[in-house]
């Protein structure tokens, strides 16, 4: 019985329905007690939640993992966890999706997948998955827009053989040419579904909106930037980004973090310094205000997305956007929650709010999946709470609910001694304050309603948003041309690159 | 045989694992039974807790044992609806007026049975009178609406500091979870107790709009959704399994909050629910407050089992949805439940085929014949009663879905008639002893096992038995249960086989 436990794929996996679609807002401690109460008398039952006693919260000082800068530049986290007998850890790695050359994307990706499943000079890619999975280890490299990431997870006990092979695949990889073919073909297949789930097209659409088609924020692989990336080019991508001055390790699980501290110093001293990987200077225009359509014949839904660009994390007006994201489009209390949803019953899928990344702006987006019937009115009902939000004035009953639900999950951020390990390797990754999460607290405390306004009128526009709708033209409620101008993209898959 | 020669120092270590695991595990059952307590309430409701003091949270998981194979026609997609309504809050959470509200929702009720009444007829229905009783049903809707304050339930979890709020329905059971401060426990107590003492069906019609709109989003507008719903009820023509989740259409226009009511009633008893709380809890001072508030859930029935039995399937069957989308495959064979002896053999051949790039399914079918983005094969749709073993094919770019059906059989051929090795057999065990271990690692996912394993088992050391008995599966029991169950009689086949468009769509109302 392990069905749950069983590495489904999504497809078969999604069929279990849940509440609700979106991701849970970014969460926060608390010491504070509810509302004042009132204890009911013993042995009877409280008839209000109001009533149920909220004792302070039992003190807790995260453990910090040791960290070590080794003179190399590279920078390591040891956090000792002895609950289970695992030891897991990861390498972020600067140089991502975003750095890539224009005419080749896709290759970070393929780097990635090569890298593990191209294997290492004296050992093929099968030989180490064979190895691996008979010591039920895994180490897999990932890829994102920033990074590269090459993790691990082991049994305490099989440790010592496994850690080899993460040294061996950072020192010796031999991205044979066998799993560069099929890695291609994989992808040229991806491409060729990318147009298949409705979701999918809005999402990859929506940033290209915000960001600009060709932004390396949002731009996509096509098959001919794929079947120009060589084996050359993931090895000079290799010798590029892994050096020691690039790259975060963490680590945490079942070990001694002295002895462990030796074992890496020995394992990476004598790594030598690389050339700094650093973000290229990228513009950041803004959408084009209108609206856009892509048509999917093929649903009864719509998927319709506002964006604009956001903000980065480091803005001193972070928090109240935060409180603002809450109470706007964050959990079920939020506007948009409640209107449309709960309400309208228009969307079973709907939120949103200004996005922040760590270091660019992010994506500011309202998003919802309404049937093809009542795609009009989903558009007018998105544009209402954007323009009620930034004409009228949030309440302090509002307010409140927004921070204490963002002060009151605070604890969540660090409940784990892998979190409190992630949250540090992200700091320094972005080169944040390692006490940004400390100042957290105190900046969401001191938002106001004020505040709220402020930058609800500074972030959301509805006149520089572009307006993305994806679906079945002919069920609309309203022709989309009653909005204004509309722009039809193309989504076919180009065969070849384009002619400008 | 490669991997002797590279890896020498692997086969000692291999040795090790053996050895080494059931002491391990025998450790992590002791160290579990002084963690855990199990409490049968005076109702029938089964508590279970865990105390894992790692930080000051706690995690819980609450599992109903009813899911949409508890529906009948005309109601299919209830169970999935009510667990949407468990958020509407109770008399005391939600109302601005409970008295006043109740006499309202009343009236919404009688007000829908009319209209419906009329809605349905087979003969003589009137079109007038069914716009006059919909308006009128509208009406008492909208006058209900008027005591509601919305949300209110969700509103106090996340502002006390919920996390992780969200339920899910499935075919077996539906379950309810988030995560809160360690001091909120009797506020948890309090609101999860209270939800199921006396729900309010407020909101309902809107909701269900909401529903449809799941539907519309995870099934219609979805190829896979689209497949897998003809899929299985493609391959169970008796049994509740063969229907969607989120239900059919036309029951999701027409079931009634009095319907979500009787399923409630019927299905909501304690005795079919086991609560579990995971993290820094008390068991002495938890079991308490959870008795003095899960207490006040009265004590009924426990529903009649299912008598439905999906009878055995004696002739191949295939479906062909001819979409746009890219090709997909799926082939699926009848299983017995989890309850059968070879229960755990077919978790063996789920990790034999699917897990990872030694798999078989992913060696033949991506790696070397490359007609694959991947291939996997696994049970599915449920546990509790007999369910399909599936094979899963996503062809790659210019192949097509009909041609994953020959090496797919050709790797069912080869389960048949050859033994696995004993390197192949050995390697699953491994790895099903160190996702057991990956698995106890956080509350949420620890409330989930424990809850899933005392409700279907009546014990959660079902969770680490199944183990051993994995560890019990021989080579001779794979070729057996591959015989017996992987027979073309036995197999649903269903193919999404691309159409590729001759002309392109008129314009509709998205174009200038």
């Amino acid at each position: 019985m392990m069905k749950r436990s069983a590495l489904l794929l999504p497809a078969l996996a999604v069929f279990a329905l849940t509440l609700t679609a979106a991701a849970q807002p970014a969460s926060q401690p608390s010491a504070k007690t509810a509302d004042p109460q009132k204890p009911p008398a013993a042995g009877t039952l409280p008839r209000s939640w109001k009533q149920v006693p909220i004792p302070p919260l039992r003190a807790f000082a995260p453990q910090a993992p040791r960290r070590i800068e080794l003179p190399n530049g590279m920078v390591i986290f040891l956090q000792e966890d002895h609950e289970l007998p695992l030891i897991d850890g990861t390498v972020r790695i600067r140089g991502g999706s975003r750095d890539e050359p224009a005419e080749k994307i896709g290759l970070a990706a393929m780097y990635a997948e090569v890298w593990r499943t191209g294997g290492t000079k004296s050992k093929t890619g099968d030989q180490l998955d064979d190895f691996l999975e008979a010591h039920a280890a895994r180490v897999e490299a990932s890829n994102g827009l920033d990074s590269t990431s090459l993790s691990w997870s082991a049994l305490k006990q099989n440790f010592d053989e496994v850690f080899p092979v993460v040294l061996d695949l950072l020192q010796h990889p031999e991205f044979r040419q066998d799993k560069i073919d099929l890695t291609k073909q994989q992808f040229a297949s991806l491409i060729s579904r990318r147009n298949d789930d409705l979701e999918e097209i809005a999402s990859r659409e929506a940033a290209k909106l915000a960001y600009g088609p060709d932004s390396p924020y949002a731009r996509t692989a096509e098959y001919y930037t794929i079947s120009a990336i060589t084996r050359d080019d993931m090895l000079a991508w290799h010798h590029r980004t892994v050096a020691p001055n690039n790259m975060v390790l963490g680590m945490v699980g079942d070990f001694d973090s002295v002895a462990m501290e030796q074992r890496l110093r020995q394992a990476f001293e004598g790594m030598p310094r690389g050339a700094a990987v650093t973000a290229l200077q990228v513009n950041f225009p803004g959408p084009k205000p209108g609206i856009y359509f892509v048509e999917k014949n093929d649903v009864n839904q719509s998927s319709i997305h506002m964006v604009d660009l956001g903000i980065e994390r480091r803005d001193p007006d972070f928090y109240a956007v935060e409180v603002m994201n809450q109470l706007f489009g964050g959990g079920f209390s939020s506007r948009l929650f409640a209107h449309i949803r709960t309400k309208q019953g228009l969307a079973y899928s709907v939120g949103g709010g200004v996005g922040a990344a760590y270091d660019h702006f992010g994506v500011t987006s309202l998003a919802m999946g309404t049937k093809s019937g009542s795609t009009a009115a989903g558009i007018e009902a998105l544009r209402k709470e954007t323009a009620d939000l930034i004409t009228g004035k949030v309440t302090p009953m509002e307010l409140k609910t927004a921070k204490d639900a963002l002060l009151n999950s605070f604890i969540f951020e660090f409940d784990s001694k892998e979190k409190v390990l992630a949250e540090r390797m992200r700091y320094e990754f972005y080169g944040y304050p390692p006490d940004f999460l400390q100042h957290y607290r105190a900046g969401i405390e001191k938002v106001t309603t004020a505040d709220v306004d402020r930058v609800a009128r500074k972030y959301i526009h509805p006149d520089r948003m572009a307006v993305l709708v994806v679906g079945n033209a002919r069920e609309f409620d309203r022709n989309l041309a009653t909005f204004g101008h509309v722009t039809t993209i193309d989504i076919s898959i180009p065969e070849k690159k384009p002619e400008k | 045989m490669a991997m002797k020669t590279v890896f020498s120092r692997a086969l000692v270590i291999f040795v090790s694992v053996v050895i080494f695991f059931p002491a391990l595990l025998a450790q992590d059952i002791a160290s579990f039974e002084k963690r855990i307590t199990v409490k049968k309430l005076a109702n029938g409701l089964t508590v279970v807790i865990m105390e894992r003091p790692e930080a000051p949270v706690f995690s819980f998981y609450t599992r109903v044992d009813a899911g949409s194979a508890q529906e009948v026609p005309g109601i299919t997609g209830l169970a999935h609806m009510f667990e949407h309504m468990a958020f509407k809050g109770t008399h005391e959470i939600g109302s601005r007026n409970w008295p006043a509200e109740k006499v309202a929702l009343e009236k919404v009720e009688q007000a829908y049975a009319a209209y419906e009444n009329e809605n349905l007829k087979d003969v003589g229905r009137d079109a007038n009178r069914v716009a006059e009783l919909e308006k009128a049903w509208q009406a008492a809707v909208a006058a209900a609406d008027d005591y509601v304050i919305p949300n209110q339930f969700g509103e106090i979890v996340e502002s006390e500091g919920g996390v992780g709020l969200n339920a899910s329905t499935d075919r077996d059971e539906t379950t309810y979870y988030y995560s809160f401060p360690q001091n909120r426990l009797e506020l948890w107590a309090y609101l999860e107790s209270e939800r199921f003492l006396e729900p309010v069906m407020r909101e309902f019609y809107k909701e269900r709009d909401v529903v449809y709109e799941e539907r519309r989003m995870s099934v219609d507008s979805s190829p896979q959704g689209r497949l897998l719903e003809q899929f299985l009820g493609t391959a169970y023509i008796a049994h509740p399994y063969g229907r969607p989740v989120v239900g059919w259409p036309s029951d999701l226009r027409s079931f009634s909050a009095t319907d979500a009511l009787r399923f409630f009633r019927k299905y909501y008893v304690p005795a079919n629910i086991v609560v579990t709380v995971v993290g820094d809890v008390k068991a002495q001072e938890a079991l308490p407050i959870i008795e003095k508030y899960f207490g006040r859930i009265p004590a009924g029935p426990a529903p009649e089992p299912l008598r439905v039995k999906e009878p055995p399937q004696d002739a191949l069957r295939s479906v062909v949805l001819h979409d746009k989308s890219q090709p997909l495959y799926v082939e699926g064979y009848h299983r017995p439940d989890f309850r059968d002896p070879d229960d755990a053999v077919y978790d063996v051949l789920a990790d034999l085929l699917s897990k990872g790039r030694t798999s078989r399914l992913y060696r033949s079918l991506v790696r070397d014949k490359r007609i694959a983005l991947a291939a996997q094969g696994g049970s599915f749709p449920g546990n509790k009663y007999p369910s399909l073993f599936f094979f899963f094919a996503a062809p790659t770019q210019g192949h097509t879905a009909e041609e994953m059906a020959k090496p797919i059989h050709e790797e069912i051929e080869r389960l048949k008639t050859q033994d696995v090795s004993d390197e192949e057999l050995e390697s699953i065990k491994t790895r099903a002893k160190a996702d057991l271990i990956r698995g106890l690692g956080n509350d949420q996912g620890l409330a989930l096992q424990l809850g899933e394993y005392q409700a279907l088992y009546g014990d959660w050391r079902a969770l680490f038995r199944d183990i051993d008995e994995i560890e019990k599966v021989t080579k001779a029991d794979i070729r057996r249960v591959a015989n017996k169950t992987f027979r073309e009689d036995n197999r649903t086949v269903a193919i999404i086989a691309t159409d590729t468009p001759k002309s392109s769509a008129p314009a509709g109302k998205g174009e200038q």
